[in-house]
């Protein structure tokens, strides 16, 4: 009863797989059809000293490094407020998780144009305001902007999962330790950090496969500019093949991108497979 | 109806053999308790019964045909489990009736059968609510329920009583041991508990890492304990067990003195020591007297007593009621 | 825990997490509010909270202007399409996986979960020129099939974390009760698992319906689901806030309602049972 859905899964990851790698040697241009020859290393040749790959690399770190950043401490801080008694927590409970529901074309759009905008944006509105010049985000400060973007939308999800975790902890351990004379900061690295410590491994395997692929926010906001300055692999490749039709050159990236991602994956699953089952 | 067979029954797990070559029988109509420490393979033989697992050799025999390859489903048995496993997403009344439905009883006759035993079990106003809506000892009892309307050859209950309070286990084994009593029909109980073992069955059967130490009725096993785990594992407080030179000078590697057979004496016994914690019950006081060379031994006495911690007693072991065994555990006549 | 807290600090704290939620929540609410002003009052400056006059002439626009509908019933179609068929193929994996468990049952499961590391550009070219050749390309058919195998791990994980909670004991005193197998799935293991059935499918059409890679780079104007009928509005449409604050609010509205009634679930699936 499981050969069907392992056949799929071993299907869909093999036969595109060993695909992407058999372009990846052959110079082959939609542009041009035909002429496909054989290409030896020179589109991965190409793709590494390619600068934009550099960039596209950093960005990539970058980007989810910064969103993790701000989604686990923010989203620890969210939770040890909501985890407080408050008057009409299910509502507030609510507004916060609101975005993670948000689809990705949207929360990019809506934060280009209607907040981010140097002319008619929110944010441009305010800085008038207080008399400074409006700030163009996306053409200024491109990876940071889409950094925000995706924390904004990735913290409710962080903020969730970490408030349920508090939520399981033991209270009577805090009292204990209360009698113990721990104060409130002691208590919550010695109690409260290590109990979470589970939940917070679970937000960064989940965030982090969804964030080495993000691709539609640069796709509305900045298509990958200005410059490189925000584009991921993800979309670098996806730039090489579909819109420079170099389908040899896209495929190399796409294996750098795949090797890559196993590099990281190795790494968290290690990490998870501890934590998970303990 | 109701007779259990075990021939050179085994059972492995992997490699390790959790039931080494067993034999037993079991008559109908018998309350058979198998007992011991955790540990010991008693829930693992009364699953292999139940048809749950596997034997790995052996054969089982319900009554005298070979049921060793037939399904659960199919062996005429039921069975109480330890966490009662009732189906949390059905009433009261629908759990009782589940075996019936899956033996294709027409509804009517399932309807007059539920009722019949939720009367018996003092259910009837608890028929329409779920399992979570009840108490423990509720779900003990539609547990029971349900393994009574089968009608089977045989009731198995694995630990049936240990999720439930001190005061409510004694009121379930009674409630068990009448229920025995009105069917007749064979039951074997597992339990760690040996006082559940005495009180309840007609037939112990004691086991310890897989091996049958003895089988028995309760009060043989308490007199005549075949070796020295029986002898510990039977009676509470435990039997005191003292080796060295007071065995030897009665030519035995052990002996065995329960509590209750030695008696105090101000002046001279077999045994000197200081009394150490005394545990007074009213009707009975249990004294720990430390002795040297010896250890520690448990005494009862009867009523209250007057001694303190720290008091010197002698002790004196009653005539004809020590036991001895030899070097390999086994009792020695 | 019972104890008393000072009403001080409880109203400091709710005024902190109020404001705080408002500010999260701030972008969907504006986004919503420009929906019903003009476009004129919609980039007026200063900007106006609630005080303009509400119309709804934007939603009709939207509606007209791009067929809402046709892609709404896209997302729907997709989204749905995708996880049902989903289910069929993990529930007999996920159960297999819990009650019969082989020795490289958790290898499989670990293997299943890392395929989702698997970049999706990695495979992206071969699957454009599949779809090309097969005429799957912008299509709804083709959609659902890659939404399926993106998603098949994370169903079968969650659907084999909810499985592996229904004690064995309850099968064994089924099978005691004299049920077979088929009895056991139908009236027990079935009506057991539908909670969590229904929270991986909760979990799952949203997943599916803010997909944004494979939405984007597989369909044109055919199949085009919301996210990717939003992503026309990237340049230059977008600078008619109302009509795209329109649009925006009615690509999120129908997921952000069903999320906010199923939070619940949501934490415990989306992270595979693994806090409660």
């Amino acid at each position: 009863m499981l050969s069907p859905a392992v056949l799929l899964l071993l299907a869909w990851m093999i036969v595109p797989l060993t695909m992407t790698i058999y372009f990846s040697f052959l110079r082959y241009n939609l542009l041009s059809p035909g002429i496909n020859a054989w290409a030896g290393w020179s589109n991965y040749q190409y793709f590494l000293t390619d600068p934009a790959f550099f960039a596209a690399l950093t960005n990539t770190l970058l980007l989810v490094v910064g969103v993790l950043l701000i989604t686990v401490i923010g989203g620890t801080l969210l939770a040890l407020l909501l985890d407080q008694p408050i008057w009409g927590q299910g509502v507030v409970r609510i507004l916060v998780l609101a975005p993670f529901f948000v689809m990705p074309t949207v929360s990019a759009l809506v934060w280009k144009n209607m907040f981010m905008n140097p002319v008619n944006g929110l944010f441009a509105y305010a800085a008038k305001a207080v008399g400074l010049q409006p700030f163009d985000f996306l053409a200024h400060a491109p990876l940071a902007s889409i950094i925000l973007i995706v924390a904004w939308q990735w913290l409710p999800f962080a903020a969730l999962i970490l408030l349920t975790a508090l939520q399981s902890m033991d209270q009577e351990q805090m009292e204990a330790s209360e009698i113990d004379g721990a104060g409130p900061f002691s208590r919550f690295f010695y109690l409260v950090l290590p109990h979470l410590s589970r939940a917070i491994t679970v937000v960064i395997l989940i965030q982090t496969i969804f964030l080495l692929s993000i691709f539609a926010e640069i796709l509305v906001t900045t298509n990958g500019g200005p410059g490189y300055a925000s584009t991921n692999i993800t979309y670098l490749v996806y730039a090489q093949s579909l819109l420079q039709f170099d389908v040899g050159g896209g495929s190399a990236g796409g294996i750098i991108a795949v090797i890559l991602a196993n590099i990281v994956a190795i790494f968290l699953m290690r990490m998870i497979g501890k934590n998970l089952e303990a | 109806m109701g007779s259990i067979k075990l021939n050179k029954v085994t059972k492995s797990f992997g490699s390790t053999q959790v039931i080494p070559p067993l034999d037993l029988e079991i008559q109908d109509g018998e309350f058979v308790v198998f007992v011991g420490p955790s540990g010991c393979g008693k829930s693992t033989l009364l699953r292999l019964i139940a048809g749950l697992e596997d034997v790995t050799s052996g054969m089982i025999e319900i009554n005298g045909v070979d049921a060793t390859q037939t399904p659960p489903s199919k062996r005429g048995l039921a069975m109480v489990f330890q966490s009662y496993a009732l189906y949390p997403h059905m009433s009261v009344r629908k759990n009782i009736a589940f075996p019936l439905k899956m033996a294709k009883l027409a509804p009517e006759e399932r309807d007059q059968k539920v009722e019949n035993a939720a009367s018996v079990l003092n259910l009837t106003d608890y028929l329409d609510r779920r399992p979570g809506q009840l108490s423990g000892g509720q779900r003990q009892r539609v547990a029971i329920g349900r393994a009574i309307v089968r009608e089977p050859d045989a009731f198995l209950f694995d630990e049936p009583l240990s999720n439930l309070d001190a005061a409510l286990r004694v009121n379930m084994r009674l409630e068990i041991s009448e229920l025995h009593q009105t069917l007749a029909t064979t039951m074997i109980y597992v339990t760690h508990d040996q006082v559940e073992a005495m009180t309840m069955a007609d037939k112990i059967v004691v086991l310890n890492a897989g091996h049958i130490a003895q089988v028995g009725s309760p009060l043989e096993l308490y007199h005549k304990p075949a070796n020295v785990f029986v002898a510990g594992f039977i009676g509470s407080p435990k039997m005191n067990l003292v080796t060295g030179p007071d065995a030897q000078a009665m030519d035995a590697h052990t002996i065995g003195v329960r509590p209750e057979h030695i008696t105090i004496s101000e002046g001279g016994g077999t045994w000197t020591g200081k009394v150490g914690v005394s545990e007074h019950l009213g009707s009975d006081t249990f004294l720990r007297v430390n002795v040297d060379g010896v250890g520690t031994l448990t005494v009862r006495a009867s009523g209250e007593v007057a001694l303190r911690h720290g008091d010197s007693v002698s002790l004196i072991p009653e005539e004809g009621k020590v036991h001895r065994f030899d070097a390999d555990g086994l009792a020695m006549q | 825990m019972a104890r008393a807290i000072s009403t001080r600090r409880q109203i400091t704290v709710t005024i902190l997490a109020w404001v705080i939620g408002i500010t999260i929540f701030f972008p969907i609410l504006w986004t919503i509010l420009t929906s019903f002003k003009t476009e004129a009052e919609a980039i007026a400056s200063p900007p106006s909270l609630f005080m303009f006059d509400w119309t709804l002439e934007n939603y009709g626009e939207v509606q007209e202007r791009s067929n809402y509908f046709r892609h709404f019933s896209n997302s729907v179609i997709i989204s749905l399409g995708s996880t049902v068929l989903g289910l069929l193929i993990a529930i007999p994996a996920a159960w297999s996986m819990a009650f019969v468990p082989a020795k490289r049952t958790k290898d499989i499961l670990m293997w299943m979960l890392s395929t989702k590391m698997l970049p999706p550009v990695g495979v992206l070219i071969p699957i454009y020129l599949i779809f090309r050749d097969t005429g799957l390309l912008d299509t709804r058919i083709g959609l659902v099939i890659v939404l399926t195998l993106v998603n098949l791990p994370i169903i079968t994980w969650m659907l084999f974390t909810y499985f592996r909670e229904i004690p064995g004991e309850i099968l064994e005193a089924a099978r005691m009760d004299g049920a077979m197998l088929w009895d056991e799935i139908v009236h027990v293991l079935t009506p057991m698992a539908i909670p969590g059935i229904a929270s991986t499918l909760l979990l799952n059409v949203i997943l599916a319906w803010n997909e944004a890679f494979w939405t984007l780079n597989l369909t044109a104007a055919k199949a085009a689901p919301l996210t990717a009928f939003i992503a026309s509005y990237s340049s230059p449409e977008g600078l008619f806030y109302a009509k795209l604050s329109a649009a925006s609010t009615m690509a999120i509205a129908p997921i952000l309602i069903l999320g906010w009634f199923s939070q619940k679930q949501l934490v415990r699936g989306l992270t595979f049972g693994a806090v409660k």
